[in-house]
């Protein structure tokens, strides 16, 4: 977001608050938390004008709180309406086709290959294929050699083709789809991708926006269209967009409208747009309240009709996804460097052959012509004397080097590549099926997208979460109410008489709303038995206030049954919708709403009101107020809003009572994580009114200073108010959130909250889902400015540091230990962040970041929320995930190292994006700590398994040749060399690592501690690399040397010792594998021991196949008792180091999974049902 | 709370029972298969199986170790080294000239005394040192095809640089028939000859399958390089056994093999009279030459490292098994318990 456009997007707000510029840096500790009621705001009752006033003209509201900057003519777009080719003359705008796929037939070929060979192996192994083929060196056959590459290149070429088609099908549909387009004065259909900019568009009502247009006409008189932003920013609610008054009135098609529009270069702000549009020789700017974005949809409003300014790639919403970076496990990149030091072992090996080689020759060289197994000479041409197949002595050691790269080319382990993909196949297979991560309410099993980073999510050390949708499943729902001092939270069941909720009966026709809300049976009554009693004259008055103070819109919708309809309330605030639907479900309906009067059918009686003003919520005031004119031609002034702001606008001296066990109430609302508003009203005298009247017609005309003048005029008549209650709210999280933030928290992973809400309703969803506690306290950073936004950050270091050190601890676990330790949570804003990202002020960000267990993000736009990730990845070397549900979440899940997509309600693109996508938040519980945990385990053991077991035998390949003259030739039969790492150890080390469990599901959510373990990377680091190596040179040398030493000087040969060779590796290999597994079910049997059999079966077969050297060796060698000796005390020898580590590390080192694992079995019966009940806590029981 | 809401998801995820079953529905079927539940056995190593363990190597691997050092030590092992004793005085400077003249006299006699009652059969092997039948060139240099079936007998291609001599294929080809031993050993006992059978000293499975019965030797050592035995061309391959346990290659530089069995029992002190032919050269390359008269056991040859090994490993594993215990008693550690765990060992913020 550059900083212009940011200036662009808040002088929209600036107009609103005075104090636009300027540092709001406050701490809320817990002490003053307990005396004031905790601040909560209106949420998101809407910073931007609706007009509903009683004034009509709106359009120059913002031409007054527009800059009115000149945009230079080189960075300005210029856009002729309705005149395409001039618009497109130079050729510089892009079309509105889209291509979201990463190749095209021609390219995919060698782009493919191109990634492919990223991976450093494949060089290597293409590397060796192609010195295989020189004659000099075949070791191998030629096919052969190439074989298993080539296998490997294309099963995942064709895997990227298909994944690439689907891309590509996807941008088709989109492309193909149609709009009306302005052609001759006629609207005709035209395909998406047809559609260039200049050119007049005509959308109706659910129609989704093909490009970025602005504004030109709607079906509404005042020039008004409600637009869907889910695709942009994930909220769900309208959205209100506006064309200008000069072009309103014009009708495209008989009206030749034309026009220029100077925009900006097409930017990623979706949140800005500056612009200036000249029609008929008027200048008018535009800003972003004029421009509707494609991807949005339109709602509510019948048609719309906008010229289009960006289109295709150009588009904000496009800019806005960035394109997808192909990911790769963070083990994988350290296996990388693994394998590097593999090779430089490789050409360690290499070297000592060829140079011993050369030391042979060299003193061997008068002797070489003559010596029976060498034999330089040829004679039989002829009696000619000339060289056989040598090519001097530096050639020849040449030779030796690259033949014994080639014979101990399975040290960088092929296979592993092979085995890794088949193995995260496997586990993806068991997420997928895992029953704990289906969600029943919208019918989604988890769904693996990405096959490469299953073992990223056992390292996870942050979450980035974002929370409309994600942590919330974005419903507002109405709680309970305080009228008059009484508590009404007693709504627990829909009894049966009411299940139906509240509906009116019109021309025979039931309206009934769209949204049931469970309601308390007394207040109920009370509201039913209307205004006799002094109690129910307050309640009726409630809830009009609840059904007339808002900017909600009514909409009437069919259902299937002819004479039902619904009745639902569209408006950009949730807690505004919940408030009207609670109050038609206790009978205050609000059926309509125009510019002048609002109807609310009351207990089957519909009333009208006129609106005689009202005014909008702001930053400042906090609260808005409606004056409403009622049908007794009395007028009230209705007020709701923040505890705060409307407590200095009660009339104190009334009521002390009352306003006293309101501010109570509202104080257990507020703890029980609800979203409180106040609501008061005063009866206004006409001399008040017409006093007020005239103030509000001078200040909304006024060209200069509209804004506060209006907030003044407001101000001054919203006094002296007679309370009437509060409302709590329910912002409902989605089931088991808190529990799910618990455990991640507990388990050391930092939870960050970025979202596109406002501050109080962030901070009232981190209350509620504990990832705020009273405890904490908040460190707030909403600057302005970039200096202001160093003082908060430095300020906030200090704070943090003083806050953290007091008790002497770090907060290792994120926080999660109690009494000392202060923990910490920040705040910031998404204007703070402006000032922050891509600057030095990063740094600073990111270590108070460091210090607190808690972050929440605010107002962030889409690429913030992937700039704050990237933030984190780049100074930590630590795995980051980003979950959210909505488009604007796809940058930061495709940046985070994990991505993770909520599928449900919400579009599909960051389902699309993601590399996991579940149903439920809560999934992501199991999904880290149980199979990430698992995944992470399995596969650091895999990697250092396979490292292990291909070194070991071209370790034993490799003392052998010590002994054969460095002449490279191999007892082990090539079979057996081609077969060891396909067939005979291939299988137990892929199954161990798709089924092996170190420790139980059930263990593993008790203990989320026991995550740490793939935080800290226990599984696979250099430690363990190196350890295994020297294990690996030791039982080679035991493989090797206990037949040397036995069968030295006696009449072995050499196929049955390479027999004995064989046999002794496999089963070495194998029971180390078995001496790591953890848990033995029959399949890890059968592999395991069945990889044995099979070795033994192969190695007879090979051996009983006349044409081979090895003919029968094996029944010869098997027939005596030194073989059997021999392989018993191999492996015993061999193992015996390795056991007796393992034994003393975990008698004596014992790691926190070791600990849990003896819990598991040995005190799994006394323990069970408590681990039951705190697993049930996590997985299925819902909140409270 | 949830379940009157109109907004909840219907019913927990455990509580399969309670909602109809959906259609369509793609809730996983459970199996304990999927679910990752199959029954299985969690080993964990307590000090208790930890020293039984140790303790069972060492109860198996002490008394195979004695046993083995037995066996070995009951072979009767006569080794005579004669590559240096088997050239006259005054050629002791130029080995090599010695072996490869035609006219210098290549007998040679040895006594051998036993030291021991041997019991029959003795086997007779002759013991080759530095002598690389592993070697790259040479293992690949022959013809199996050609060695099997006699159509096939100009399947040379393998066998360079020995391959063919006067323009016509060898058979049998290549550097390792090339090469066959052709020292021969005459024994005699008490003025008597002591005799020695050449049969059934190769494997029964290289004589049926892979050396053919109609496969004769031709052109056999005809060419300008004479490196071993020559073969007799009326004796088809399969009945050469000396050239099928010569072709039975090596594994290891330093090899014995079979020359024959002598089926008669030996006594103590008993002196055997060996002439010997010294025609195979070995000194260009510096390599020994040894006789070697041995009984067997069931374990094979006179090698006591195998007995060492497992008694050394059986005691190792007795001694850790000793010290585990005692560390076990002295320093104990209760599994699985709580208390240990990282987040419980390091009361930090508690």
């Amino acid at each position: 977001m550059d900083s212009e456009s940011v200036e662009t997007f808040y002088s929209v707000e600036s107009a609103l608050s005075s104090s636009s510029i300027r540092s709001n840096f406050s701490i809320q500790s817990k002490a003053s938390g307990r005396n004031s009621i905790r601040e909560v705001n209106f949420g998101d009752l809407g910073s931007k004008p609706v007009r509903y006033g009683s004034h009509g003209a709106g359009s120059e509201t913002y031409s007054i709180s527009m800059s009115q900057r000149e945009i230079n003519d080189e960075d300005a777009r210029l856009v002729h309406i309705n005149d395409p080719v001039q618009t497109n003359e130079r050729f510089e705008f892009s079309g509105n086709s889209i291509r979201t796929g990463k190749y095209s037939i021609l390219t995919f070929l060698p782009r493919n290959l191109f990634e492919q060979f990223h991976r450093v192996a494949y060089i290597y192994f293409l590397v060796i294929a192609v010195l295989n083929q020189l004659p000099q060196l075949a070791v191998f056959g030629r096919g052969v050699s190439i074989l298993p590459l080539a296998f490997v290149l294309l099963v995942t070429a064709v895997k990227d083709a298909y994944e690439d088609y689907r891309r590509h099908r996807s941008d088709r549909i989109e492309n193909n789809r149609l709009a009306s387009v302005l052609v001759n004065d006629q609207f005709q259909q035209k395909k998406w991708k047809k559609i260039e900019v200049g050119e007049i568009i005509k959308i109706y009502a659910n129609e989704t926006i093909p490009c970025d247009i602005v504004l030109l006409s709607t079906s509404d008189p005042t020039g008004v269209a409600y637009v869907q932003t889910i695709n942009l920013d994930g909220e769900s609610n309208l959205k209100t967009r506006y064309a200008k008054q000069e072009t309103l009135i014009k009708i495209p098609e008989k009206d030749n409208l034309t026009g220029l529009i100077k925009c900006e270069k097409p930017n990623r702000n979706i949140y800005g747009f500056q612009a200036n549009m000249e029609v008929d020789g008027k200048r008018l700017s535009l800003g972003p309240s004029n421009i509707i974005l494609r991807g949005c949809e339109l709602k509510n409003t019948a048609w719309a009709v906008g010229v289009a300014v960006y289109a295709g790639r150009e588009t904000k919403v496009m800019l806005n996804s960035s394109g997808a970076p192909s990911k790769r496990s963070r083990l994988e990149t350290h296996m990388n460097l693994e394998i590097i030091f593999l090779s430089l072992f490789l050409i360690a090996l290499c070297t000592v052959v060829s140079v011993c080689a050369a030391v042979w020759l060299r003193r061997h060289r008068d002797e070489l012509d003559y010596l029976p197994f060498y034999r330089r000479k040829n004679f039989s041409e002829d009696g000619e004397e000339e060289n056989y197949n040598y090519s001097g002595w530096g050639l020849e050691i040449c030779f030796t080097f690259l033949m014994s790269v080639i014979v101990f080319q399975i040290m960088i382990p092929i296979s592993l590549y092979i085995s890794m993909e088949l193995v995260r196949v496997g586990q993806a297979y068991f997420m997928i099926r895992d029953t704990q991560m289906y969600d029943e309410s919208s019918n989604s099993r988890f769904q693996c997208r990405a096959l490469n980073i299953n073992e990223d999510l056992g390292q996870i050390k942050y979450v980035f979460s974002d929370k409309t949708g994600t942590l919330t499943e974005n419903k507002m729902e109405f709680q309970c109410a305080s009228i008059w001092g009484v508590d009404y939270s007693g709504g627990k069941a829909i009894s049966q008489d009411q299940k139906d909720g509240y509906f009116v009966k019109v021309d025979r026709k039931v309206l009934r709303p769209k949204m049931k809300v469970k309601t308390d049976p007394e207040l109920l009554q009370l509201a039913r038995n209307g205004k006799e009693t002094e109690e129910g004259s307050h309640v009726h008055d409630f809830f009009l206030a609840l059904a007339a103070c808002n900017t909600i819109v009514p909409l009437i919708v069919d259902t299937d049954d002819p004479f039902v309809k619904l009745i639902g309330y569209q408006g950009e605030s949730p807690d505004e919708q919940a408030l009207v639907y609670a109050a038609a479900s206790y009978g205050f309906m609000l059926i309509e709403r125009t510019s002048g009067h609002i109807m609310i059918d009351i207990q089957g009686e519909r009333q009208r009101f006129n609106v005689l003003g009202l005014h909008e919520f702001d930053s400042d005031r906090k609260r808005m107020s409606v004056i409403l004119g009622f049908p007794d031609k009395s007028v009230k002034i209705f007020v709701k809003g923040a505890d705060t702001s409307m407590f200095s606008v009660v009339d104190r001296s009334m009521n002390k009572n009352v306003i006293r066990t309101t501010e109570a109430h509202l104080y257990s609302y507020s703890s029980l994580g609800l979203r409180t508003l106040v609501i008061g009203m005063r009866d206004l005298s006409t001399s008040e009114f017409e006093e007020w009247h005239s103030a509000f017609e001078v200040a909304s005309t006024a060209l200069m200073g509209r804004a506060s003048l209006l907030r003044k005029v407001a101000s001054n008549i919203e006094n002296n108010l007679c309370i009437l209650g509060a409302s709590g709210i329910e912002d409902k999280l989605q089931q088991g959130v808190p529990e799910a933030i618990e455990s991640l928290r507990t388990a050391g992973i930092k939870v960050w909250v970025l979202t596109g809400d406002k501050q109080e309703t962030a901070i009232s969803i981190g209350y509620s889902s504990k990832l705020l506690t009273n405890k904490m306290t908040q460190i707030i950073i909403n600057s302005r400015s970039k200096e202001s936004c160093r003082k908060s950050l430095e300020d906030g270091i200090i704070m943090s540091k003083k806050l953290t050190t007091i008790s002497g601890t770090t907060n290792y676990t994120g926080g999660t230990s109690g009494a000392g330790l202060t923990p910490v949570a920040l705040i910031i804003d998404g204007t703070s962040l402006v000032y922050i990202l891509d600057s030095e002020l990063e740094e600073s960000l990111f270590q108070l970041a460091c210090n607190c267990s808690v972050v929440l993000c605010c107002r962030v736009a889409p690429l913030q929320k992937a700039g704050i990730v990237s933030l984190v990845k780049k100074r930590t070397a630590d795995m980051t995930l980003a979950i959210g549900d909505g488009a604007n979440d796809v940058s930061m899940i495709q940046m985070a190292d994990v991505g993770v997509g909520i599928s449900g309600q919400e579009g599909r693109q960051a389902v699309m994006a993601s590399d996991f996508a579940m149903g439920q938040f809560r999934f992501l519980v199991p999904l880290l700590l149980v199979h990430g945990h698992w995944n992470y385990q399995r596969m650091g053991y895999m990697v250092l398994y396979n490292f292990y077991r291909n070194a070991v035998f071209v370790l034993v390949l490799f003392w052998y040749v010590l002994f054969t003259c460095f002449t490279l030739t191999t007892a082990i039969t090539d079979w057996s060399s081609v077969l060891y790492s396909i067939v005979y150890t291939s299988l137990p080390t892929i199954l161990v690592g798709i089924l092996d469990k170190d420790l139980s599901r059930r263990s593993l959510l008790k203990y989320p501690q026991l995550y740490g373990a793939g935080q800290r990377q226990e599984c696979y680091n250099k430690k363990l690399f190196w350890i295994t190596m020297i294990d690996t040179f030791w039982q080679s040398a035991v493989t090797f040397f206990i037949p040397l030493l036995a069968y030295w000087s006696s009449t072995i040969d050499a196929s049955s010792i390479g027999d004995l060779w064989t046999l002794a590796v496999v089963i070495l290999v194998n029971l180390h594998l078995a001496m790591d597994v953890m848990r033995w079910n029959w399949l890890t049997h059968a592999a395991i021991w069945g990889s044995i059999i099979a070795t033994f079966i192969c190695v007879i077969v090979i051996d009983s196949l006349p044409f081979l050297v090895g003919y029968w060796a094996i029944f010869e060698i098997m027939k005596t008792g030194l073989f059997w000796l021999c392989l018993l005390a191999i492996i015993v020898a061999a193992l015996i180091p390795r056991f007796v580590v393992k034994v003393l590390y975990q008698l004596y080192v014992p790691s926190d999974v070791q600990i849990a694992r003896e819990i598991e079995k040995f005190q799994t019966q006394t323990e069970s049902g408590a681990v039951e009940i705190e697993m049930n806590s996590i997985l299925d029981t819902p909140r409270r | 709370m949830s379940s009157n809401t109109p907004s909840s998801s219907a019913g927990g995820v455990g509580s399969a029972d309670s909602a109809a079953p959906r259609r369509n529905s793609k809730r996983p079927k459970y199996s304990k298969f999927t679910q990752q539940e199959l029954p299985a056995c969690k080993p964990i190593l307590t000090p208790r199986w930890v020293i039984s363990a140790f303790m069972l190597v060492s109860i198996v691997f002490i008394p195979i170790g004695v046993v083995s050092l037995f066996a070995s030590r009951d072979v009767v092992e006569i080794v005579d080294r004669y590559e240096t004793a088997c050239v006259p005085e005054n050629f002791r400077n130029d080995k090599v000239s010695f072996i490869q003249s035609p006219s210098t006299n290549k007998s040679c006699t040895r006594r051998l005394t036993v030291p021991k009652r041997m019991k029959q059969p003795i086997y007779v092997y002759y013991q080759l040192d530095n002598f690389y039948q592993n070697h790259r060139r040479y293992v690949k240099s022959r013809s199996d095809s050609q060695l099997k079936d006699n159509s096939s007998w100009d399947d040379i291609s393998s066998c360079k640089p020995e391959d063919d001599a006067n323009g016509l294929p060898i058979v049998p080809c290549g550097l390792i028939a090339w090469s066959l031993f052709n020292d021969t050993y005459n024994f005699s006992l008490n003025n008597q000859q002591l005799v020695v059978n050449k049969r059934g000293i190769s494997w029964k499975s290289d004589r049926d399958s892979k050396f053919g019965s109609d496969v004769f030797p031709r052109n056999f050592q005809n060419g300008s390089l004479i490196g071993g035995k020559s073969l007799d061309p009326t004796v088809r391959l399969s009945e050469q056994e000396d050239l099928i346990v010569w072709m039975r290659t090596a594994a290891l530089p330093t090899f014995r093999k079979l020359y024959g069995k002598i089926e008669r029992d030996l006594q103590p002190n008993e002196v055997i009279h060996v002439t010997l032919e010294n025609n195979y050269n070995t000194y260009s390359f510096n390599g020994k030459k040894r006789l070697v008269l041995s009984t067997t056991s069931w374990l094979g040859g006179k090698n006591d490292f195998l007995g060492i090994a497992y008694l050394t490993v059986g005691g190792l594993c007795f001694f850790l098994a000793l010290s585990f215990t005692v560390v076990y008693l002295v320093k104990p550690r209760r599994l699985g318990d709580p208390s240990y765990l990282s987040w419980n060992r390091n009361p930090g913020g508690h």
